[in-house]
């Protein structure tokens, strides 16, 4: 039992992770596949997170009379890791607008099929025989 | 969780933004739980606001509905299953949630809760770890910030002709006349919004907030304006150009504080050289560098939105032509 109650936050990070595991390896729309991403993300922030929490302790901020913090040292790197997330996010989609614009879709499957299929024209100019 | 699943579930696009934007929030009250306030607060601006607002007007450019996958789920659920029960088996050996002797609390950190008043004489820990101990970490971060505005930037910008410009702006006002007690309620919060994004940033040494934090409202202030009164309105208050100066200039400041606390004597980024007393110096470094940041992530969120909304109205204007 107290095994349960003292894993049972890693347990949450590895179900939210392997959600988002999912999404990205068994969907082929692109934007779903960024969401995916975002959730595996975010299992990885709270796994940092409540690895610096101290039972007991408060917010790591300074004052009079409280001893126990939690450690920031988490904190600061989800923190930047938070906002270098949305700024890699926005460059994702942006290339999924580009790839929209060149082909005309953003399912993997189709592009996918596109590529092959120009592959195939062009092997076939190379060899005229 | 669940949230998670249904995310998985929906085939609707604007749904499963939507409801990306609610894990966000959802994610960040657990933060608040987990006793990381400056995580919270950057999760709810990230993840509920800016990250949803991309994604949507992302999801307009490419349309809304996702196709029948047409390879089988069950290989994927497989992988997902052995992986999931390799890393339950791996927490067995894990510290039991929210112990004191736990590996995480005995190395820097102690210091960091110990000592950090004397050095830095910053009440927020958040804040002195991020802005003096590691930041070095936090320079590179604010680098690939930039760099990645750089590559939106390359990836969507658009040329702009003037006859584009006519066009983009009918499809604007027919837009945006039916929207005015919206208007009218936003003029009238953007200023407080704006006004709080500067009290976040320079609040942040005491309470929780900061550089980046602030600077994502600044930019949601902006980009709220943009989306009721049109982009080409915005561009008009906000030139474009000045804010990709603006971002280059964040990372400059960063570094020139870096190198001032060389030629003072110092190590790169040692603020305490910085002033006479070490503690007023690193009061000043830590304002100057977190000033940086602010304006670096600021400018740079509203590069990424002027993009992704500059190129969603040139393909308007384009298939307006079209027809």
């Amino acid at each position: 039992m107290s095994m349960i109650l003292g894993l049972y936050n890693y347990w949450i990070v590895i179900v939210l992770m392997m959600i988002g595991f999912y999404i990205i390896i068994a969907h082929g729309h692109l934007i779903k596949k960024i969401v995916g991403l975002n959730i595996f993300q975010t299992s990885v922030f709270i796994f940092y997170i409540s690895l610096g929490k101290v039972e007991g302790g408060t917010a790591p901020i300074w004052q009079e009379g409280i001893l126990l913090y939690s450690n920031p040292l988490p904190h600061v790197l989800i923190l930047t890791a938070i906002v270098v997330g949305i700024a890699t996010t926005a460059l994702g989609l942006a290339l999924t607008i580009r790839l929209k614009e060149a082909y005309g879709t953003i399912d993997e499957d189709e592009i996918q099929a596109m590529d092959n299929q120009a592959m195939d024209n062009q092997d076939k100019e190379s060899k005229p025989c | 969780m669940g949230i998670a699943v249904a995310i998985n579930q929906i085939k609707d696009m604007f749904a499963v933004v939507m409801l990306a934007g609610i894990y966000g929030l959802v994610s960040a009250s657990f933060f608040v739980t987990l006793d990381a306030v400056d995580v919270a607060f950057t999760e709810a601006s990230v993840g509920a606001g800016i990250s949803t607002l991309l994604m949507l007007t992302t999801v307009a450019i490419t349309g809304r509905t996702e196709h029948e996958a047409s390879h089988k789920p069950m290989l994927a659920l497989f992988v997902v299953m052995v992986t999931g029960g390799l890393l339950i088996y791996g927490t067995f050996d894990m510290p039991y949630f929210g112990s004191v002797d736990a590996p995480v609390q005995n190395h820097v950190g102690p210091r960091y809760i110990l000592d950090s008043m004397q050095e830095i004489g910053v009440p927020n820990m958040v804040t002195s770890v991020l802005a003096s101990y590691r930041g070095f970490d936090t320079f590179g971060e604010v680098t690939v910030i930039f760099t990645a505005g750089i590559g939106v930037l390359a990836l969507l910008s658009v040329v702009r002709r003037p006859e584009d410009d006519t066009a983009i702006e009918a499809i604007n006002d027919s837009m945006h006349e039916k929207h005015l007690i919206l208007r009218v309620v936003i003029k009238t919060l953007i200023p407080f919004i704006l006004l709080y994004a500067f009290y976040v940033q320079f609040h942040g040494d005491f309470g929780p907030g900061g550089g980046f934090q602030a600077g994502v409202i600044f930019a949601a202030g902006i980009i709220l304006y943009a989306m009721l009164f049109g982009l080409s309105v915005a561009r008009r208050v906000i030139k474009q150009p000045l804010v990709q100066l603006l971002s280059a200039i964040g990372v400059l400041i960063y570094g020139s504080v870096g190198v001032v606390s060389m030629l003072n004597g110092g190590s790169f980024l040692d603020y305490g050289v910085l002033s006479a007393d070490p503690i007023a110096g690193q009061h000043l470094g830590i304002l100057l560098i977190e000033l940086g940041v602010g304006v670096t992530v600021a400018s740079v969120m509203i590069i990424i939105f002027f993009s992704f909304a500059g190129r969603s109205e040139y393909q308007q204007a384009k298939k307006g032509k079209s027809l």
